[in-house]
C-alpha cells in the first residue's frame, strides 16, 4: 500500500487529509511505531485515530490523559471486591492459603484498562491516548515501557506480552512540552488549521446537502475569521457545527439576514471575549468578503 | 535552485542518510542514529523517484516538535537540492558559541562591594547560615528590624543585609520546597485506604481485613531555577540578589541558578561552594562584564536551548529576578517567555522597581513578559522579599 492509497481510503471514510499527515500515517504504520499528532484543539487529530479504526475494520481503544492519571486506571486493577468475596467463601471450605492466593490473583479477577486490553486483542486495534499533554511526566515514564516493548509486568501473574501490537495514535495540543524520550519514540506531525479547499471539501463530505454557494461562503468567512485575534480560534468541529447551524435557521446566503448570522456565531466563537471580538459590523465585513 | 545536490565523493544511500542527520543535528535537531535507521527503513516504502515522497517521510521521522516540523523543508532543501544552500545553513548552526567579548569584569564588581566592610565582609554570610536553619519559629523577619527592612535596598548596603537575604531565601525556598502530588503512593498514614495491599494481607485472615493499609497524596519536591540580572540597571541591587540566590541555592542540590546580561551563564556551583572568598573566585573567573548592557530575549533564548529541555519539568518555578530594561528585542522576550511557559512551570518575575510608587511596568521587556508570568511582584526591600514566602506557598 502506498500514502497516496491511504489518502485516498481515509478519504471514502469522510477524512480528508492533507499529504503530510497522510504520509507520516503510513510511515508510522509500516514501521510499526507509534504516531504522535500535535496541533490546536479542533482540527480533527482525534478523527484521525477514530478513522483509522474504521478503515482498518478494527476496535478503537481509548484513554483520555488527565493530570494525576495512573497505572490503575491506565493498565490493569485487581476487582477487589470479587477477591474479597472469593477469600471469604473459600476459607469456610478450609482450602489452603497459598490455594486462595494463587486462585485470587489470576486473570479472572484482573480488570483490564485501555492499555493491557489494547495488547490483548487478536487483531491489532488502535490504541487513542488522548490529550497525553495533560497527563504528567509520571505516565509518560510508563507509557514508555509499555510502547517500546509492547509488554506489561503485573507482579503477580508475570509479564504479559501483546499478543499483537496496536497501532498507536497520541495527541496533545500543547498545554505542555513533552519530554524527548517520548517524542523520539513516534513518529511526529503538526496538524494545522485546514486550507480553504481542505475544510471546503471537509464541508462537502459532511453536509453534501448544502448549497455550493452557501458552503463557499461559510468556509470563507471562517478562514478569515481564524486571522482575527481571537482566543480561542473555531475549528473543523465548529465549523460543521455552525454549517448546520446555518442550515437549521434556513439561511441561503450569510449576508442576507444580520441578526440571524450574529446569532448564529454562538456556535463558533466559544468565549464571552471572542463574541465581543466580531461585533455584528465586522461580521458582515467578513461575510462579505467571503461572499 | 531545486536541482538535486551534487556530493563530491560517491557514498552508500546509507551514509548519505547518516550525513544528512548529522546536518539536522547541526541544525539544533535531536536525531541520531534511531533516526538513521528508521529514515533508511521508511525509504523501503515510498517511491524514491519522488523527492516530494522523501520529504515528507523524513520529515515525520526527524522532527519532534513544532519547531522543527517549520524548519524541516528548508534544511532538507539545502541538504538535497543545493549544495550552496547548506553550507551557509552550516555556518549559521554556530550561534551557541560564547561571546568573548562579554563578561569583562565581576572581579571589579565583587571587590567593590567589599569595600565597605574592611576585609571580612564575607563571613556574615557564612555564619548566618546556621542561624537560619536553627531559627524556627515565626516568619522571616524580625520584628526590630522592621524599620531597616523597608529602607530600599539601594540605600542600604551592608553585610548584615546580605545575611538578611539569605535567610529570606532559606525561607522561600523552603516555603515552595513541596507541592502535592496528585497521584497516591502508599503511606503509613492517609485518606485513602490501599485495597491492593489490604486484599493481600487479608488472604491470611481468612478474608478479614484486620490491618487497614493506607494511602496518600505524597509531597513532591519542587525544583527551583533562579534567573538573575546583573546588568548595569540592576547593579545597585545585583550583590543582595546574589546573596538572596545562593541562599536559595546552597540549601538543595537539586536547584539551579544563573545569571545573565548580555549572556547567560550557569552559576549553580560556584553559588553551591561553602568557601565564599572561592565561589566569589570561581564567579569572577567564570563571568566578566558584570554591570553591562542587557539582552533578556538572548538570554532566555540561551536558557531554552541549553537547559530548559534538561532541567525543567513541571515541577519547576522559575524565578526571574530583573527590572525589566533590556537593550533587546521585546518581540524575543515574548517568543522566549512563551516557550518557557510551554515547559509547564510556574514562573515568578521580581521586580525591584515594581516596589517604588507609581511604578508601572511599560518597559518594553518586561510589558512582553507580563501576560506569561504566575506572579509579578516586587523585590526592593527585604520586607517584600519575605512577604513572598506566602505568595508562594500558594503557588
Amino acid at each position: 500500500m502506498t500514502w497516496t492509497n491511504l489518502k485516498l481510503q481515509l478519504a471514502d471514510a469522510g477524512y480528508v487529509a492533507s499529504n503530510e499527515l497522510a504520509m507520516a500515517i503510513h510511515i508510522a504504520l509500516q514501521l510499526e511505531r507509534p504516531i504522535l499528532l500535535e496541533g490546536d484543539a479542533g482540527v480533527g487529530k482525534t478523527q484521525v485515530a477514530k478513522t483509522l479504526a474504521e478503515i482498518r475494520k478494527t476496535e478503537l481503544i481509548r484513554l483520555q490523559c488527565y493530570e494525576g492519571l495512573d497505572a490503575p486506571a491506565a493498565i490493569y486493577e485487581w476487582n477487589y471486591q470479587r477477591q474479597l468475596l472469593s477469600i471469604r467463601a473459600s476459607a469456610d471450605s478450609g482450602v489452603a492459603a497459598d490455594a486462595i492466593e494463587s486462585r485470587i490473583f489470576s486473570r479472572e479477577f484482573l480488570l483490564e484498562r485501555p492499555l493491557l486490553r489494547a495488547i490483548q486483542q487478536d487483531m491489532p486495534p488502535v490504541l487513542l491516548i488522548d490529550e497525553i499533554d495533560r497527563a504528567d511526566e509520571e505516565f509518560e515514564a510508563f507509557l514508555l515501557e509499555v510502547l517500546s516493548d509492547f509488554q506489561i509486568t503485573i507482579p503477580e501473574l508475570g509479564t504479559i506480552a501483546a499478543t499483537s501490537k496496536p497501532i498507536v495514535v497520541l495527541t496533545a495540543n500543547g498545554t505542555r512540552d513533552l519530554s524527548d524520550a517520548l517524542r523520539r519514540r513516534c513518529i511526529y506531525t503538526h496538524v494545522p488549521y485546514p486550507d480553504r479547499a481542505t475544510e471546503l471539501a471537509i464541508l462537502n463530505a459532511k453536509w453534501p446537502d448544502l448549497p455550493t454557494h452557501l458552503a463557499g461562503q461559510i468556509v470563507g468567512f471562517v478562514q478569515s475569521i481564524r486571522k482575527e485575534d481571537l482566543e480561542k480560534k473555531p475549528g473543523i468541529a465548529e465549523t460543521l457545527d455552525w454549517a448546520a447551524a446555518l442550515a437549521g435557521l434556513g439561511l441561503n446566503d450569510l449576508t442576507d439576514d444580520p441578526v440571524a448570522l450574529q446569532a448564529s456565531l454562538v456556535a463558533l466563537l466559544k468565549t464571552e471575549a471572542d463574541q465581543a471580538a466580531i461585533p455584528t459590523a465586522v461580521a458582515q465585513r467578513l461575510a462579505g468578503v467571503a461572499g | 535552485m531545486a536541482s538535486v545536490t551534487r556530493f563530491p565523493t560517491r557514498a552508500s544511500t546509507a551514509e548519505r542518510m547518516g550525513d544528512f542527520t548529522r546536518h539536522l543535528r547541526h541544525n539544533g535537531f535531536r536525531v541520531g542514529v534511531q533516526e538513521t535507521e528508521m529514515g533508511l527503513h521508511s525509504l523501503e516504502s515510498i517511491d524514491l523517484q519522488d523527492t516530494q515522497d522523501v520529504r515528507m517521510a523524513l520529515k515525520a521521522i526527524c522532527c519532534a516538535d513544532t519547531h522543527s516540523f517549520e524548519r524541516f523543508d528548508d534544511l532538507f532543501n539545502a541538504f538535497w537540492l543545493n549544495r550552496s544552500v547548506m553550507r551557509t545553513q552550516h555556518e549559521k548552526s554556530d550561534i551557541r558559541k560564547p561571546d568573548p567579548s562579554s563578561f569583562t569584569n565581576l572581579s571589579k564588581f565583587m571587590s567593590q562591594q567589599d569595600t565597605g566592610s574592611t576585609g571580612d565582609a564575607e563571613t556574615p554570610g557564612n555564619d548566618n547560615d546556621g542561624e537560619a536553619d536553627s531559627d524556627g519559629e515565626g516568619k522571616l523577619v524580625a520584628t526590630e528590624v522592621v524599620n531597616n527592612n523597608r529602607t530600599d535596598m539601594r540605600q542600604f548596603l551592608l553585610p548584615e543585609d546580605r545575611a538578611l537575604a539569605e535567610r529570606a531565601a532559606h525561607r522561600i525556598a523552603a516555603a515552595i520546597r513541596y507541592r502535592r502530588s496528585r497521584r497516591r503512593k502508599a503511606a503509613r498514614k492517609g485518606a485513602m485506604i490501599d485495597l491492593r495491599r489490604i486484599i493481600r494481607r487479608s488472604v491470611g485472615t481468612g478474608g478479614e481485613p484486620m490491618q487497614l493499609l493506607r494511602r496518600r497524596r505524597p509531597d513532591r519536591p519542587v525544583h527551583l531555577v533562579s534567573i538573575l540580572d546583573v546588568s548595569g540597571s540592576m547593579t545597585l541591587y545585583a550583590r543582595v540578589f546574589l546573596a538572596f540566590i545562593r541562599g536559595l541555592t546552597d540549601v538543595d542540590q537539586r536547584s539551579d541558578a544563573f545569571v545573565f546580561h548580555t549572556n547567560l551563564m550557569c552559576v549553580s556551583d560556584a553559588l553551591r561552594d561553602n568557601d565564599t572568598l572561592r565561589a566569589v573566585n570561581r564567579l569572577s573567573m567564570m563571568a566578566q562584564g558584570f554591570g553591562g548592557g542587557t539582552r533578556i530575549g538572548h538570554c532566555l533564548q540561551q536558557f531554552n536551548q541549553q537547559y530548559a529541555h534538561r532541567i525543567l519539568g513541571r515541577r519547576s518555578v522559575v524565578l526571574i529576578l530583573s527590572d525589566g530594561y533590556d537593550t533587546g528585542n521585546a518581540e524575543l522576550v515574548s517568543a522566549e517567555m512563551a516557550r518557557l511557559r510551554r515547559k509547564g512551570c510556574k514562573i515568578i518575575w521580581l521586580n525591584p522597581l515594581l516596589g517604588w510608587k507609581d511604578y508601572e511596568p511599560v518597559a518594553a521587556s518586561m510589558a512582553a513578559a507580563l501576560p506569561h508570568l504566575d506572579r509579578f511582584a516586587p523585590c526592593n526591600t527585604l520586607e517584600s522579599l519575605a512577604a513572598l514566602e506566602w505568595e508562594l506557598e500558594r503557588l
